[in-house]
């Protein structure tokens, strides 16, 4: 594929799965995406044959559940991170997750090649931003983001004050923020 | 994209944003912020720029190996199933409670559901059924009533659901969200015009400054 098409790959195989239950096109996403999910729930304090499990788990809700994918509001990586989060609470928490309401929407048509791609290009230019965060900074947003730890356990992992790995976090995010050129939206 | 009738003025801190979309959040608290974010745009868009995020972070990670029959196995499970059909919901569809967002919905039914205890000078509460780390209330205070002089020993979340309170803090309103930590000693007092209805979540029990005695605090779970 050309660097182009890279972005929507992912989302234009759950629109195949959504539309023609697109086997290839599963076999393709759960090839890329099981490995990593089932890395996140390790990191996140899974035990890794309950891990490997849970990622089949979470790719076949995403084969039942495809249609609910909005590729104008996610990319694929985020909608699939979603459900995995969803998963790991469910298992480490034993707690339910209430969800925000859906926004009320009509019937529209699927967003044009230009938008889908819009977004997904958005997340790769992320995605790139990520790569070139230093890497202590790029180490505590992954320990963060993937909820393995919370703040005050990576400070008492790290030694470092509560104080500083906020700050840390926070230029990250900065740094990330800057890269987009994305504004706050507040 | 439609958007939420409301634009509250005050709003969940960025922490907790970031902890709603990471999921280390205690069951009460994910309750407030999804019923707060139900009710605004703006804090909508933070979660998804925080996931979007999380999405970053999944794609760039390594992984973990499967097992070799892994996709067999997937492929096996995928053909019992059919995929779900597109829901389709159209915008003339029956408007959701106006008072009580789906995620609060979910716990209590409907607002004539829900059993109020009282705390006297006709305020009211429900304690909703969560995990313990956290207690999320329902709390019903009538037209110009105070609640009880209080500190925290923890967090405070209260959300506007119906009608207004003021205190030191500032002025709230349907889907303000107001976030008190233990140095806030505040005494909000409902607006004249219409009964005031909050969601509250604390993180650890109120202590209330004079209305209830120490004692009964246990017994009203508060
Ligand atoms: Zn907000
Ligand atoms: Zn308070």
């Amino acid at each position: 594929t050309t660097k182009a098409e890279d972005p929507a790959i992912w989302a234009n195989a759950l629109i195949r799965i959504r539309d023609h239950r697109d086997e290839a096109a599963f076999a393709a996403l759960f090839c890329h995406f099981a490995p990593r999910i089932k890395g996140f729930l390790i990191r996140s304090g899974t035990d890794p044959a309950l891990a490997e499990e849970c990622a089949q788990d979470v790719l076949a809700t995403a084969w039942r559940k495809a249609a609910l994918f909005d590729p104008s509001r996610a990319s694929a990586a985020t909608w699939l991170f979603t459900i995995a989060r969803n998963r790991r609470i469910d298992i480490a928490r034993r707690q339910r997750r209430p969800e925000p309401q859906d926004l009320p929407w009509g019937p529209e048509p699927d967003p044009d090649q230009a938008e889908l791609l819009g977004l997904q290009q958005e997340t790769e230019y992320l995605g790139a931003a990520l790569k070139a965060l230093p890497k202590k900074q790029r180490d505590l947003i992954e320990k963060a983001y993937f909820g393995e730890m919370t703040h005050s356990e990576i400070a008492a992992e790290t030694g470092l004050p509560l104080g500083t790995i906020k700050s840390r976090i926070r230029l990250a995010l900065d740094r990330l923020r800057h890269a987009l050129d994305v504004r706050d939206p507040r | 994209m439609t958007h939420s009738p409301y634009n509250p003025k005050h709003h969940l801190t960025d922490d907790l944003i970031a902890a709603y979309a990471t999921g280390t959040l205690a069951e009460a608290v994910n309750l407030i912020v999804a019923t707060h974010v139900s009710l605004c745009d703006s804090c909508r868009a933070a979660v998804e720029a925080h996931e979007t995020l999380g999405g970053a972070v999944l794609e760039d990670s390594a992984g973990a190996a499967m097992g070799d029959d892994a996709l067999d196995r997937a492929m096996a499970a995928i053909r019992g199933t059919v995929p779900e059909a597109r829901p389709i919901r159209l915008s003339a569809d029956p408007a959701p409670d106006p008072v009580v967002p789906a995620p609060l919905a979910a716990y209590i039914g409907g607002l004539d559901r829900v059993r109020w205890r009282s705390l006297g000078m006709g305020v009211k509460q429900s304690i909703l059924r969560t995990t313990p780390e956290a207690t999320a209330r329902l709390l019903y205070i009538p037209a110009g009533t105070a609640v009880p002089d209080h500190t925290h020993n923890g967090l405070e979340l209260t959300l506007v659901l119906q009608g207004a309170y003021s205190d030191e803090d500032g002025h709230f309103a349907r889907g303000d969200v107001e976030v008190a930590d233990p140095s806030v000693n505040h005494m909000p007092v409902a607006d004249m015009s219409q009964d005031c209805i909050c969601l509250a979540v604390t993180d650890s029990p109120l202590r209330f400054n004079s209305f209830l005695p120490r004692l009964l605090q246990p017994l009203f779970r508060i």
